[in-house]
């Protein structure tokens, strides 16, 4: 019953003054419609650079890394055992690249119900031979479905058909940039030399583009046979096992297990590629600080508009107090007031920053750098949207409190005698 | 002996604000179910504070007032609220009504805010006290389409509308013109006679306060005649 009442008096008091409570519910639908877009078209774009890296990076990866052995054949002779020994100018062992025992290893794995499936990877470090000059290169030796399906090689591969890696013998895919350089053409044949100095004839199916120009100058992609035969191995030559996992943010501690079982290095996406973390993060703290600052400039207006409107209605709540109404209930009368234009003008902004939002989805949006992207990034978290919600009300009852509390506080006999 | 409504005991005010005076000294009195008292004094005299401190908006006083035999000493803010909206009917000098709402609703507010009958109820009753005020043609119409003396009828039913203990009136007449005034006294006389309605009108308007039952005299703080 007096709720209706408190309602029916803060809709009147908005009514008699419905361009200021419009003013100010359109201060609140402008910020939460920017909040709104901002923080979609930042984490769009967050979304999108760290997929560049995300889709391609394993969230594990297992390979030798080459280092001096830790344990010198002094430290096994049991003779020496409790002492201390001092081995100096340890040099690192040649040879070691390889995983040793990687059937047996990657069959393991493809029964551990944490990963979602995993990729086999030989890297190669090669010349790509251009008339008489040599320019560093890396291949590297992939399962072409496998990467396919886990790291989405297609995406990548700008010419050709990705697929005729598997099917064509001895035929690369080649970096853009490297392509550009050497000129050569998807059909060409070119020649690459191994670090070990065998020379191989390639044929060029396709092109690779990362949207990474140092990337794209140096790496380019073949078969685990024909990088094999580049480096001349044997079939079961293996030096990465590149693992995607069902859950990303299990990978450090699944990596640490890994190494330790396999006695192998492995390395996690989290601890690779830090830095990524790091600037998405930035990002959104500058996006959530615009959107935050200018919920507050709205929230100043309401207070603003607020003041003004118990200045003006003095008597009328001078008389409600006389009347029976206590400070409480006049104070409910204004935040009520505020509330509403925070709840409507949120709501509106909601609805405004959704649009903006499907606009910015639909600009073109064309880089040579990404060539999957045609459109502007955006994210429609749900999250952004109860975020804003909840900004709009607190800031729009804080707003309002402050001047409720005015009001409650107004001594009716002081304006009353006051005429 | 007649019902107390109102009694005031040893009231005392001062004001101490640039220094401190005292503007209400030793107020004794007691009101009488049906009585229609006017109290009269000079400007400055203190009438209007005392009435504030019975209406118990002003509650910064010495002394102890008891309304309807309960003393109004130590209860809340809220509570205070509650006994105006309940037990006391105020009409200002000013009319004070809420340019927001019809003439209808300005007089419901009060009765909606007790919530002791429906709003169905509240209308209807709001009604039939605009008939007795002679106003209950005005009744859709905004407060600022009436005149004066009309706004000053409906600000009367408005303090009607929850059958009050005791209508308090503050210079009701103060604003008004001769004619205007005597239909305000006229409805005030019959509400006395006919409803048997207490009230406590403060005026400096001495032809008003001859024709009322009792008449409290005040000057410099104190009750010279009642």
């Amino acid at each position: 019953m007096n709720t209706k009442l408190i309602f029916s008096i803060a809709k009147a008091l908005m009514l008699a003054r419905w361009k200021q409570t419009l003013v100010a519910a359109v201060g609140v639908v402008f910020s939460i419609t920017m909040f709104v877009t901002l923080l979609g078209f930042m984490n769009g774009l967050n979304d999108l650079l760290d997929s560049l890296i995300l889709n391609r990076t394993p969230h594990i990866r297992l390979y030798n890394e080459i280092k001096p052995t830790k344990i010198q054949p002094i430290d096994k002779d049991p003779n020496y055992k409790s002492s201390h020994n001092f081995v100096e100018s340890v040099k690192p062992n040649g040879g070691r690249l390889e995983i040793y025992n990687n059937a047996a290893i990657m069959s393991t794995l493809k029964k551990d119900k944490r990963i979602l499936g995993i990729s086999p990877k030989i890297a190669a470090q090669v010349f790509y031979n251009v008339g008489a000059i040599d320019m560093t290169g890396t291949i590297s030796g992939i399962d072409v479905e496998a990467e396919n399906r886990l790291f989405k090689f297609s995406e990548y591969v700008v010419g050709g058909n990705y697929i005729d890696l598997k099917n064509v013998p001895n035929s690369i895919i080649l970096g853009k940039v490297a392509a550009e350089k050497m000129l050569a053409e998807i059909g060409d044949v070119i020649q690459v030399t191994s670090a070990k100095g065998e020379r191989m004839q390639l044929k060029v199916v396709g092109y690779f583009q990362s949207g990474l120009q140092d990337i794209d100058k140096v790496q380019s992609y073949a078969s685990i046979s024909t990088a094999q035969k580049i480096l001349g191995k044997t079939n079961n030559y293996i030096t990465d096992i590149q693992i995607k996992l069902n859950d990303i943010t299990k990978a450090p501690e699944i990596a640490k297990e890994f190494s330790e079982i396999f006695e192998v290095d492995a390395v996690d996406i989290q601890t690779a590629n830090a830095q990524f973390e790091t600037g998405s993060d930035i990002r959104s703290l500058i996006s959530y600080a615009v959107g935050i600052t200018l919920l507050i400039v709205a929230g100043f207006g309401i207070y603003n508009i607020l003041n003004m409107m118990i200045f003006e209605k003095m008597d009328s709540i001078a008389i409600l107090k006389a009347t029976g109404f206590s400070g409480k209930e006049v104070q409910k009368v204004f935040i009520l007031i505020a509330l509403s234009i925070g709840i409507v003008g949120g709501l509106f902004g909601l609805l405004f920053g959704f649009v903006f939002s499907f606009i910015i989805d639909n600009l073109p949006f064309n880089t040579a750098a990404i060539p999957t992207v045609t459109t502007f990034p955006v994210n429609y978290d749900l999250k952004f949207y109860l975020i804003g919600t909840l900004f709009s009300i607190i800031t729009t009852y804080l707003a309002g409190y402050f001047p409720a509390k005015k009001a409650s506080k107004i001594d009716p006999v002081i304006i009353i005698r006051g005429k | 002996m007649s019902e107390i409504v109102l009694q005031a005991k040893n009231i005392e005010k001062s004001f101490h604000d640039p220094i401190t005076i005292k503007v209400l000294n030793e107020i004794n009195f007691s009101i009488n179910k049906g009585e229609f008292v006017s109290v009269i004094g000079k400007s400055g005299c203190g009438k209007s504070t005392l009435l504030y401190i019975l209406s118990t908006m002003d509650t910064d006083y010495d002394g102890e007032l008891l309304i309807d035999q309960i003393s109004m000493k130590n209860k809340k803010e809220a509570e205070l609220a509650k006994v105006r909206n309940e037990k006391i009917g105020f009409v200002f000098q000013f009319h004070y009504l809420l340019n927001e709402f019809s003439v209808l609703k300005n007089v419901m507010l009060p009765g909606l805010k007790l919530g002791k009958y429906s709003a169905k109820e509240v209308e209807f009753r709001a009604m039939e006290k605009l008939k007795i005020l002679g106003i209950e043609n005005e009744a859709l119409k905004m407060p600022n389409q009436l005149s004066g003396g009309q706004k000053q009828r409906v600000a009367i039913a408005r303090a009607l509308i929850n059958d009050p203990l005791i209508i308090m009136g503050d210079e009701p007449t103060g604003n008004l013109d001769k004619k205007n005034s005597q239909i305000v006294f006229d409805v005030f006389k019959e509400l006395a006679i006919e409803e048997k309605q207490t009230l406590l009108i403060v005026t400096h308007d001495g032809e008003f306060a001859q024709k009322s039952d009792r008449i409290i005299e005040m000057e410099d703080g104190k009750i010279i005649r009642q």
